[in-house]
């Protein structure tokens, strides 16, 4: 990975150890939070094709730009258990669990995937746009445990093969048996001949999929780029930028920090009660949220479904009929496999029922909205 | 990329074929190619009054809004009915899938809008 040399002021444009590879794709490239990043690629790629390709068949994502924290020694889990919502200590060796960590006011610092390497060996895998924070954070209130704490973001080039068919293409090139692998558990085993690779079978998509964490010199990253495409052939893989990995999550309601969580929201409001255990001992943010809990929420995250026409977009208000403001749109997309209009929304708790109908601001416009079961969309269970 | 002859074009990446009084106006196939696949197009109503320079709608992609300027002065004539269900026409054919059609206020307005070469060479500075 690379930074680019910069005069004092200058905002640093990151790249990827695979940025030229989507360069040679002919990507479309934006600045995603620092980070020259692809949006989408060339026919017969393109944001729509390339997320149908992931709820079909197979994708391949980049997603380097994420961040890695590892947590290590006697007191890793203390230190673990401390930092995060979720209860980490039922986690047994080679599983992972979605978590997050909060502020004292029970808000948002980020979400996590909490991943238990070994016995006192846990990695955080943490959004990009926050690396730096999370690890400050993470730094400093580790402080009084016995474990290290590293930096390890610069230290993998970071692949998402997304889909039903990934774990077909990804096991042409692993002695690791991916079948042994549950849906959040993790792996390690040699893959596209690099030795230790760790395997994990996480994702940001609402489909089947793994993550694979390989050395981050430009060559091994784009030999291992290669070969999943070369393998996925067969299986129609395209690659896929952040456009699709965003109308991916959406339609799986998985939330983006900025978004449906952030630094003002709080564990309540965002719907994630089951990732937070409460009954724990203390962690950052527990009191604050008892608190709230008492207090009662004053809004809740919604699935909307556009039923005039228009796409409810980030940000957008949203207005009961007499006109007041009632609420706002997280995230909202036009959903290229649902194929309608779909946004995430908070809105007082007394109006998230289902089918209950609101307006959303579009320029001049109130367009009509309604409430939809969360989520929009959930991969179909395999028979066998 | 060579784009036709028979209209004319703006900075906006719109193009105008014009007939007599009245204006054809759609967005060129560099446009179309820049905003990936279009999935909604906002259009006026028959009989809105439009400015030259000032938007007249939108076209949205996936990820986001475009507004549509307007080459000229004049009265929407016709909105292109297909797009509402069938926005992807802009991709596919965007020199043949017009947006709007409006009655000119002033058909010598035009005189200033770039020609095809222009256009291209306009194109090509921004690759």
């Amino acid at each position: 990975m690379s930074q680019q040399a910069t005069e004092a002021g200058t905002p640093v444009v990151r790249k990827t150890a695979l940025n030229a590879v989507h360069r040679q794709h002919g990507a479309k490239m934006v600045d995603f939070n620092g980070w020259d990043m692809p949006v989408e690629y060339p026919a017969p790629a393109g944001l729509i094709n390339e997320h149908l390709a992931v709820r079909n068949s197979v994708g391949i994502f980049d997603v380097s730009h994420m961040g890695d924290i590892s947590l290590r020694g006697p007191e890793a889990l203390r230190a673990v258990q401390h930092l995060c919502m979720n209860d980490a200590s039922k986690l047994q060796i080679g599983q992972c669990q979605y978590s997050a960590m909060l502020y004292p006011q029970g808000t948002f610092v980020d979400d996590v995937i909490v991943h238990r390497l070994g016995e006192d060996h846990y990695l955080l895998v943490i959004n990009a746009g926050t690396r730096e924070k999370d690890f400050n954070w993470v730094y400093n209130n580790t402080r009084a445990f016995n474990c290290e704490v590293k930096n390890l973001s610069d230290d993998y080039t970071q692949i998402a093969i997304q889909g039903p068919n990934a774990i077909k293409v990804l096991q042409k090139l692993t002695d690791a048996d991916l079948s042994q692998v549950k849906f959040y558990w993790l792996t390690h085993g040699t893959v596209c001949g690099l030795p230790n690779i760790m395997i994990a079978r996480t994702g940001y998509t609402a489909e089947d999929g793994f993550e694979i964490y390989v050395p981050t010199d430009e060559a091994t990253s784009a030999m291992v780029w290669n070969k999943v495409m070369e393998a996925g052939k067969e299986f129609g893989i395209l690659p896929c930028g952040l456009g699709a990995r965003n109308t991916l999550r959406l339609e799986g309601k998985l939330p983006l920090y900025g978004h449906e969580i952030s630094d003002s929201i709080n564990v309540w409001e965002a719907g994630l009660d089951r990732f937070c255990k409460m009954e724990k001992d203390d962690f950052i943010g527990q009191a604050a949220l008892a608190d709230a809990k008492e207090k009662g929420i004053t809004r809740t995250l919604v699935c909307l479904e556009m039923i005039e026409r228009g796409i409810g977009r980030d940000g957008y208000k949203i207005m009961d009929d007499s006109g007041k403001e009632i609420g706002y749109v997280t995230s909202g997309t036009y959903a290229p496999f649902l194929k309608k209009n779909i946004a995430i929304a908070y809105l007082p708790p007394e109006l998230s029922a289902i089918d209950t109908i609101v307006n959303v601001q579009i320029r001049s416009q109130a367009v009509k909205a309604k409430v939809v079961p969360s989520p929009f969309y959930k991969k179909p269970k395999k028979s066998s | 990329m060579a784009f036709p002859n028979d209209r004319k074009y703006t900075k906006e990446d719109e193009w105008i074929k014009i007939e007599g009084t009245t204006g054809t106006i759609g967005i060129t196939d560099y446009a179309q190619n820049a905003l990936g696949d279009i999935v909604f197009v906002e259009l006026p109503k028959v009989g809105t009054e439009i400015e030259a320079g000032k938007s007249f709608g939108t076209v949205e992609s996936v990820k986001a809004v475009s507004d549509l300027f307007s080459p000229v002065t004049g009265t929407v004539a016709e909105i292109n009915q297909e797009l509402a269900t069938a926005p992807e026409k802009v991709n596919s054919a965007a020199h043949d899938a017009w947006l709007i059609k409006v009655t000119l206020k002033d058909p010598a307005e035009t005189d200033g809008l770039l020609s095809a070469e222009d256009y291209e060479q306009y194109v090509n500075e921004r690759q």
